[in-house]
């Protein structure tokens, strides 16, 4: 049994359980808090920084995420300075890769997209870098374009902590790092990949996709996850 | 009331923010009233004219000529509206940029089976190393993301405009609408 | 507290037997000789010049009389390599093989040899205060016994024997130690928090990583003086209730890898590291782990997981590694200057440590001296020392009469000091004040000769490339600001890019999950404060003040190398 505790979202008053997260409790509370790497059902791993919230006597920006409440809390989830963050964050996703929405399969389906439309991103004022980087098509039935990752590890988290086969990890440093396959092998030719999927349905872009998809047909659903994740605590 | 003076240019792009400009349809007599068209691809003027109110410009900056053009056009129009996601974000044309621009002459000129083949000299312009949206460029009042905007988002923002308020484009679009 | 093992193991005793034992080989020799081997002598060719220096000894019939050994650093690192003479205590710099017989011959007279000698009466030394390095460089750095014999594991034998756990950390905490490794945080309360941790078992870490470009004072400690690191690990396991400890060593540190290994095995040999150390119920046992050199993994949470076996990205604090850290258990990690430090104050006791050094920051700092400095090398000075005392007393000034630009200290993650705040007190709350940090003792000094600019730029791409990756504003934010000044060291940045660069750093500072992306701007941060028209004679003017970057300002439009393409 964990304890309750009341705190403020935004002036709001809102009781939550003493276990959850901030994130969790503006949720209940249809407080809207942007996010990107978390998804319901995998680890919290704090990385996207989209979720950050001012509390009040906090002089860091704290990951709603990954941040337990606390009694008393304050937390404030839309501030200037945390909407002026934000929206320099997605742009600087939009700069990192190779972002044509316009003939990517997940257009109108996509977070990354949706993230821009949500901060009123009309056009991206850093200059956009144009890596190099390519498609994998081997595996049978997905397709894995790098230019449309934004690095958030969906992909290698749902592969390594529900599906148990860890066939995604992450290989480089910094501006250079990617999601590889086995051990940087094309994806066809993995020996761990039971092509369950998940992968796929947990990307937030166009990355990942089922072969056969036109623009805009790839629509994922990561949903399954939180039936997955609601199902194995009644079993614990 | 004076007619704002509008001109809209195409740079590299498909036509195709032109066309949903022109699915506007019956509404388009709403807007004639407040506007003279002085320069586009739709009319017959051959020179930018010098003191435009608005331009709506669609399309990447690709080429020299481009390049040429669109600065140009910045020192002769108070309102540079960047039309489309070619011209927000460089789009479908910048997806050259990751393999550089020769590579992409090669494949167009060189490659086919053609009897004589030869990189083009002097019609076509010389394309710029890297594609660039227009606010890379040069400076941008206002942008009208998706590919392309829909008609209702056109007549909106260039009904603001005309009328001197400030649009609110956010509302209707997005990149890739 | 301890329970004391039946009389007949007597170790304690056995240690003090080793320690009379050796004293007593020692005093057979008249004299003894150190070679520095540490790794910047042993590049200059120390390896060679003790050989020599053996072969000439036994050649001559001095067998019986003279020993060599290795030895430690000095701190005199740029006139490697050093050989120190005792009990004479000279210091000879710059030997060559050639060298050896003169030295030997000389051994004895009153007057060391002139060409070679390096006093150690000059304010380089005298100006100086080790207690970290008391010893560094004045005992064999691969023989237990010679450490013991000069004092060695005094302390860890005091702390077992004579204290409670609890005891060892209100002694350390009341010395006001505060830790090394950068962020300065009391010693004491991390060690308190871990003894009251829950959880079963406690892991104590020694972080050695590392990785700050310049920066090789763990390095010296490690390699010279493994044994005084390892009774500070040991006492530290003490007081906070560990059975295992690791110490993390950077792949770039072969020499520290293996001297660390060396002192384990003697230390495992005379029973100081365990089961029932010294006679108690103690057991504690180290284990060397060897990291891939990845900057990233000197912060803590990134370094567990490396240790872990996983990827080495740092994740969200809290929960702190004192509550949740190796394999989630309760986990003291300090850096090896810390723990260095640890058997000095237990030894002289926590008032004598705190009488050292300012109000806030006690004891002594071990900076790596390096840049346009006369006397480039180590030293260890008291906190409070005025920057002016070190750069002009103990480095002897800038070189072939320049003028002093700057001090960088705490290297990516630091900032730079300018000449009027040359009298800054060293301590960590005065270069917090002007927007750099103590750090871990990375001090590089500029004369005029030096942009700005480019140090920045410098420290950015070093940044940018190590950063893990992990979260957006680092991993896109430092490529971007990098960007931003390599084209200002080009000549083709503008003013607006300047704006851009402020709002950057403004962003990364204060999103990025770790102290690696949190402290990156500070380089920048730092130059625009105090050279704010260095940056903009290279926008503006288009020039580079010093004289360092090529500028070839194109129309500012497009900032690509390339040409067009027809
Ligand atoms: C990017 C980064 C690199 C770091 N590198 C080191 C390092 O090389 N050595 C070290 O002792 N601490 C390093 N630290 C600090 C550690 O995270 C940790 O605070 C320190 O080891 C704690 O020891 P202390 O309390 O004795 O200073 C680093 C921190 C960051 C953010
Ligand atoms: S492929 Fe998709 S899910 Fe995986 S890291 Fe990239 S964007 Fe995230
Ligand atoms: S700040 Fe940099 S190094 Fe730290 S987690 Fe983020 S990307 Fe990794
Ligand atoms: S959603 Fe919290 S950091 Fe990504």
């Amino acid at each position: 049994m964990s304890g309750v505790v009341t705190l403020k979202i935004n002036g709001i008053d809102v009781g939550a359980q003493e276990n959850e997260t901030i994130l969790d409790v503006a949720r209940e509370n249809d407080i809207f808090i942007p996010t990107l790497c978390y998804l319901e059902g995998l680890s919290r791993i704090g990385a996207c920084r989209l979720c950050l919230v001012e509390v009040k006597g906090i002089s860091k920006l704290l990951p709603a995420c990954a941040t337990t409440v606390a009694e008393g809390m304050e937390v404030f989830t839309d501030t200037d300075r945390l909407r002026k963050y934000r929206r320099l964050i997605v742009e600087m996703l939009f700069t990192e890769g190779n972002h044509v929405c316009s003939v990517c399969v997940a257009n109108g389906h996509c977070e990354l997209q949706t993230l821009a439309q949500q901060h009123e991103i009309d056009y991206v004022s850093l200059p956009y870098l144009y890596p190099q980087r390519t498609v994998d098509a081997s595996h049978e039935r997905f397709v894995f374009d790098h230019n449309r990752c934004v690095l958030c590890t969906r992909c290698v988290r749902v592969c390594d902590e529900v599906e148990g086969a860890h066939t995604w990890d992450i290989r480089g440093r910094g501006i250079e790092s990617g999601v590889i396959t086995d051990l940087n092998q094309p994806w066809g030719t993995s020996v761990t990949c039971t092509s369950c999927g998940k992968c796929v349905q947990a990307c937030p872009t166009g990355a990942l996709f089922m072969k056969g998809k036109s623009v805009g047909e790839m629509v994922h659903s990561p949903s399954f996850l939180t039936f997955l994740a609601q199902m194995r605590e009644a079993k614990k | 009331m004076t007619k704002k003076r509008l001109a809209t240019v195409w740079l590299d792009g498909c036509s195709g923010c032109h066309m949903s400009f022109l699915d506007i349809d019956e509404r388009l007599l709403l807007l004639a009233d407040k506007l003279d068209l002085v320069y586009s691809p739709l009319v017959d003027q051959k020179t930018f004219p010098d003191k435009v109110d608005i331009t709506l410009v669609e399309g990447a900056v690709s080429s020299e000529e481009d390049l040429h053009k669109i600065q140009h056009i910045r020192a002769h129009t108070r309102i540079l509206v960047a039309f489309g996601d070619c011209a927000v974000t460089g789009n479908v044309p910048s997806l050259r940029n990751s393999v550089g621009a020769e590579s992409v002459l090669r494949r167009a000129y060189m490659e086919p089976d053609l009897i004589n083949p030869q990189f083009p000299t002097d019609v076509i312009p010389a394309l710029l190393p890297v594609v660039r949206p227009v606010h890379a460029v040069v400076k941008v009042d206002v942008h009208i993301p998706g590919c392309p905007p829909s008609a209702d988002t056109i007549f909106s923002v260039v009904s603001d405009l005309l009328s001197g308020k400030s649009p609110e484009v956010m509302t209707s679009t997005h990149f890739g609408a | 507290m301890t329970t004391k093992l039946p009389q007949s193991q007597l170790p304690e005793e056995e240690i003090l037997r080793v320690a009379e034992q050796e004293q007593e080989e020692k005093s057979q020799y008249q004299r003894h000789i150190y070679v520095c081997m540490g790794a910047a002598c042993l590049a200059a060719g120390s390896a060679t010049v003790k050989d020599s220096l053996s072969e000439v000894v036994d050649q001559n019939g001095f067998a019986g009389r003279c020993a060599v050994h290795g030895g430690g650093c000095r701190g005199l690192c740029a006139e490697g390599p050093t050989v120190t003479i005792e009990p004479d205590d000279v210091l000879y710099g710059k030997i060559t093989p050639q060298d050896a017989p003169d030295i030997i011959k000389n051994l004895g007279k009153k007057r060391p040899l002139e060409r070679l000698h390096r006093p150690t009466d000059r304010p380089f030394f005298l100006r100086q205060q080790r207690i970290v390095l008391e010893l560094a460089g004045k005992v064999n750095s691969e023989r237990i016994e010679d450490y013991i014999a000069s004092g060695g594991y005094k302390s860890l034998l005091k702390a077992v024997h004579e204290m409670s756990p609890v005891e060892v950390i209100n002694e350390i905490t009341r010395s006001g130690l505060r830790g090394r490794g950068g962020a300065g945080y009391s010693t004491g309360l991390k060690w308190r928090t871990v003894a009251k941790a829950d959880g079963h078992p406690k892991y104590v870490i020694c972080n050695g990583d590392e990785g700050d470009p310049g920066a090789f004072m763990d390095r010296s400690v490690m390699d010279d003086y493994p044994f005084r690191l390892l009774e500070g690990i040991t006492i530290a396991a003490y007081a906070v209730g560990a059975e295992q400890g690791y110490v993390y060593i950077r792949a770039e540190y072969p020499l520290s890898v293996r001297r660390v290994q060396n002192a384990i095995r003697q230390a495992q040999r005379l029973n100081l590291l365990g089961n029932q150390i010294a006679g108690t119920a103690f057991n504690f046992d180290v284990q060397v782990r060897v990291g891939a050199g990845a900057f990233v993994c000197g912060e803590e949470t990134a370094l567990i997981a490396s240790i872990e076996g996983k990827r080495g990205q740092p994740r969200p604090r809290p929960p702190y590694p004192a509550t949740a850290g190796l394999w989630g258990k309760p986990t003291l990690i300090n850096n090896v200057e810390t723990f260095a430090n640890i058997p000095a104050i237990i030894r002289n006791g926590a008032d004598w440590f705190a009488s050292i050094g300012t109000e806030k920051s006690k004891g002594t700092k071990v900076f790596a001296l390096t840049g346009n400095i006369n006397h480039s090398g180590l030293i260890e000075v008291p906190m409070g020392i005025t920057l002016r005392e070190i750069i002009y007393d103990i480095g002897g000034g800038i070189p072939n009469g320049k003028r002093f630009k700057a001090a960088q200290t705490g290297g990516p993650s630091g900032g730079c000091i300018p000449e009027e705040h040359l009298d800054i007190s060293m301590d960590y709350e005065s270069l917090a004040g002007i927007g750099s940090i103590m750090g871990s003792g990375g001090l590089i000094v500029m004369d005029e000769d030096s942009c700005m600019v480019n140090v920045a730029k410098y420290f950015m791409e070093f940044c940018m490339t190590e950063s893990c990756g992990k979260c957006i504003p680092c991993r896109v934010g430092t490529a971007q600001i990098y960007r931003i000044l390599d084209n200002t060291t080009r000549g083709t940045a503008t003013l607006s890019d300047l704006e851009q660069l402020e709002m950057l750093c403004d962003m990364v500072r204060h999103t990025s999950l770790c102290g690696l992306g949190q402290a990156a701007p500070n380089p920048v941060l730092s130059t625009l404060r105090f050279f704010r028209d260095e940056y903009l004679m290279h926008i503006v003017e288009k020039r580079c003040p010093a004289g360092v970057c090529h500028l070839h300002p194109e129309p500012a439009l497009y900032n690509d190398t390339k040409e067009s393409v027809r």
